[in-house]
């Protein structure tokens, strides 16, 4: 009897359904037609972007807001090379992606062929892992492998490079989908000895913190943390990616501590006796120099992956494993210490150090977010760009919810912001999304803007116009004399104009005075996306700020007056 | 700058393309300098077994370490000394000699059981297998007459006894 067949591109969008994939995000090409063909027969959504770039980072955003992966279709060659900065980034936050990219045949491989490129080649330092499939037959199997490596473990994105040949090829309906992967074992069994040796020193710690990072926000510790925090009386510091794992208006939250932290978030860190990190990699944003980080505390290392103890910064303690698991079996160890004068100094050092800007005279980035930060009363996802405004985005905008503030963080990367936004609100329709991007980064992926239009969506897009690379002026003009190269974006379009052309709404504030106004317009908008152009103050910097490399006692808290600043040490 | 040393490295991996550069370039990004490199498949067909020695610094090592153990394709990989495991390499060495040497560079070869391959009025060549000092000692010996060339093939590891090769 003769079996029934289908391509295995049909039989991949079918793995993908069952995988519970419920959209892609791409742009067609060539080599990837027998993939789009099965699509177009399928009940699966595509949302087309307008760059492979913008694909990767909606996958991105809709992956961190609702915790699946989030899935990239595209064509070979350039299709693919322009995925490469969206995986860097998803690597770098350890974000479950996963990347179909059409190929030349299998025959025509390493011939320089039409938009044939070495994807594999190209990607190996920024996938978790990569598939280039031959036999069609495979392709079922490897698309399961995909997504078990994407989505456990330290989640990361996957690369699955399939050739034409391979996609258009009939293949039993019922070929297997199964796998074994022997050399990757993500999820170790927790050694109970490591989780008692933490509990003890928590137990008699005097001035001990807690530093959750994204991996407490991937692991769903959200519970667990504040049961130990509530038990145990420990303020809390959260990284840019940790943001909202802890609800930032809590009395014990500090904040995000760091180069551009909270005052009172680095101060605590100076005066702790005890750190625990849970699920952060003590990043060199946060460390400055790790060799010289904290020398007066303890340290306490919760992550899931081995690589990343003792990396960075040397740990007193480390447990490795899931972080939920870890902080629930951490809990029933914890002996109740005493952390009263502790807990008073840091709501002395809250009151006494506050973060602030002035509201009169010229509108201000953080009175923007700050007033965005209340109307929307915690309950949106506000994805960033990166630079100035990501910063004060980190600070003013208090975040109350886990996977609800998505930002560039490891590669820094801008335009991510507005796509990713795309991404979170397709993976959450109901919700309030704000893009807060810059001028600069916005238009490094604004094409995406026939995308919202497209997919209808609700999206609130917040311009930060300082008509500067903000960021990097900031660093000239503290580091190197006001001596500004490539950083004015002379020439910027009147976004509200370009909004327009688009067919979408657009909203401009200038004055303080209104802010609140015109944000309560944009946010009572419903008739699809629009953009607030916010002309701020054009000069303004960020602080607190701890030059890059230097430890965190040398923060600054406002542009030191005559004096000159050295040259940071640090790598940027 | 910190102590750079040599350190010998065992791999098992899936036996698949691909393997090799995902693991090389976990030594390049750290700045490591591999000196051989031995990889064949294993018992099993579906796997592989490599053999690296590279020079880099101490610290580096443990993390390098995890990070070859994270890659996907990699079963295992672990740092193992001479005590640990019977080791051999082979080495061709090919040495310059005339009528007066030839004698003298016979009887070293002897004594170190060196197996001669080849010979030529101006040339003999040896084979050596053993440990790398033993190698090592053959080609101290011998460099008195003019060594032409060494080609060697790296190491090569098993467990003693009963134990089975886990590294
Ligand atoms: C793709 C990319 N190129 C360059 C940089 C370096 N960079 C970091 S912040 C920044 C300025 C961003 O300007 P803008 O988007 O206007 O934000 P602002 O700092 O003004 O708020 C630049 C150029 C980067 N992070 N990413
Ligand atoms: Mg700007």
């Amino acid at each position: 009897m003769n079996k029934k067949q289908c391509t295995a591109a049909t039989k991949m969008i079918e793995i993908l359904q069952n995988q519970g994939v419920e959209c892609l995000f791409g742009l067609p090409g060539g080599s990837a037609i027998p993939m789009y063909d099965a699509l177009a027969q399928s009940t699966m959504k595509l949302v087309l972007t307008r760059h492979e770039q913008g694909a990767t980072h909606m996958a991105d955003g809709y992956a961190r807001s609702t915790g699946k992966p989030g899935v990239v279709l595209v064509t070979s060659g350039p299709g693919a090379t322009n995925t490469l900065t969206g995986i860097m980034t998803a690597m770098m936050d350890s974000v479950p992606m996963v990347v179909l990219c059409g190929q030349q045949l299998t025959m025509n491989l390493g011939l320089d062929t039409f938009q044939e490129a070495d994807v594999s080649g190209m990607s190996y330092p920024i996938v978790k892992h990569s598939f280039l499939v031959k036999d069609p037959e495979e392709l079922p199997s490897v698309i399961n492998q995909a997504f078990h490596i994407a989505s456990t473990g330290r989640p990361g994105p996957v690369i699955v490079d399939i050739p034409k040949n391979v996609s258009s090829a009939l293949i039993p309906e019922d070929t297997s989908g199964e796998f074994s992967l022997p050399g990757y074992n993500p999820l170790k069994e927790v050694n109970q000895d490591d989780v008692k040796k933490a509990a003890t020193m928590i137990s008699v710690a005097q001035r001990p913190i807690l530093m959750v990072g994204h991996g407490a926000v991937i692991s769903g510790a959200v519970k667990e943390v504040q049961a130990i925090v509530e038990k145990m009386q420990i303020p809390v510091v959260n990284t840019l990616l940790g943001k909202g794992c802890f609800p930032e208006s809590h009395d014990l939250n500090l904040g995000m501590p760091g180069m551009h932290g909270t005052a009172y978030a680095n101060m605590a860190l100076c005066e702790c006796d005890l750190i625990v990190s849970i699920g952060s990699r003590w990043d060199d944003r946060i460390a400055g120099n790790p060799d010289e980080f904290l020398p007066q505390a303890k340290k306490i290392h919760i992550d899931i992956d081995p690589v990343e103890i003792n990396k960075a910064v040397q740990v007193d303690c480390s447990v490795i494993g899931d972080a939920r698991e870890i902080l629930n079996s951490l809990y029933a160890y914890l002996n109740k210490g005493n952390t009263q004068r502790w807990v008073k100094q840091i709501k002395r050092l809250k009151r006494e150090y506050p973060l602030k800007y002035k509201k009169e005279g010229k509108l201000r980035a953080q009175h923007v977010i700050e007033e965005m930060s209340k109307l929307t009363k915690g309950e949106a996802i506000v994805t960033s760009d990166v630079g100035q405004h990501q910063m004060w985005a980190a600070q003013f905008f208090k975040t109350e919810k886990s996977r609800h503030f998505l930002t560039s963080g490891g590669a820094g990367t801008m335009g991510y912001g507005f796509p990713a936004a795309i991404g979170a609100q397709i993976g959450n329709p109901g919700k309030t999304v704000v893009a807060i991007v810059g001028d600069g980064g916005f238009q490094m992926t604004l094409p995406e803007l026939s995308t919202v239009v497209n997919e209808k969506l609700p999206l609130k897009i917040l311009i930060i116009n300082n008509n500067y690379l903000g960021m990097v002026r900031q660093w000239q003009h503290m580091f190197y004399e006001n001596r500004l190269s490539g950083v004015d974006l002379e020439g910027n379009p009147d976004f509200v104009k370009l909004a327009a052309a688009y067919g979408i709404k657009g909203f401009r504030v200038k004055r303080s005075a209104d802010v609140r106004k015109v944000l309560n317009a944009a946010l009572a908008y419903s008739d699809g996306p629009c953009i607030i152009d916010a002309e701020v103050e054009q000069h303004d910097n960020v602080f607190p700020m701890v030059p890059s490399g230097a430890t965190l006692d040398k923060m600054l808290l406002s542009m030191p007056r005559n004096k000159k600043l050295e040259k940071p040490t640090g790598g940027t | 700058m910190s102590e750079q040393t040599k350190h010998n490295i065992s791999l098992y991996v899936e036996n698949k393309p691909g393997v090799t550069i995902r693991i090389s370039l976990v030594f390049a990004r750290r700045g490591y300098n591999i000196e051989s490199f031995v990889g064949s498949r294993s018992q099993d067909p579906r796997y592989s077994r490599i053999n690296i020695e590279a020079t880099g610094d101490s610290k580096t090592l443990q993390l390098m370490l995890e990070q070859l153990n994270r890659l996907v394709d990699v079963i295992h990989a672990r740092e193992y000394s001479d005590e640990d495991v019977i080791q051999k390499e082979l080495a061709l060495i090919k040495v310059h000699c005339n009528s007066e040497t030839r004698t003298e560079i016979l009887q070293i070869a002897d004594a170190f059981k060196c197996r001669s391959e080849d010979i030529s009025d101006t040339t003999m060549t040896f084979q050596v297998t053993g440990n790398t000092s033993k190698i090592e000692a053959v080609r101290k010996m011998l460099d008195k007459f003019g060594i032409l060339e060494v080609v060697r093939t790296g190491k090569v590891l098993i467990a003693r006894g009963e134990e089975e090769t886990s590294w």
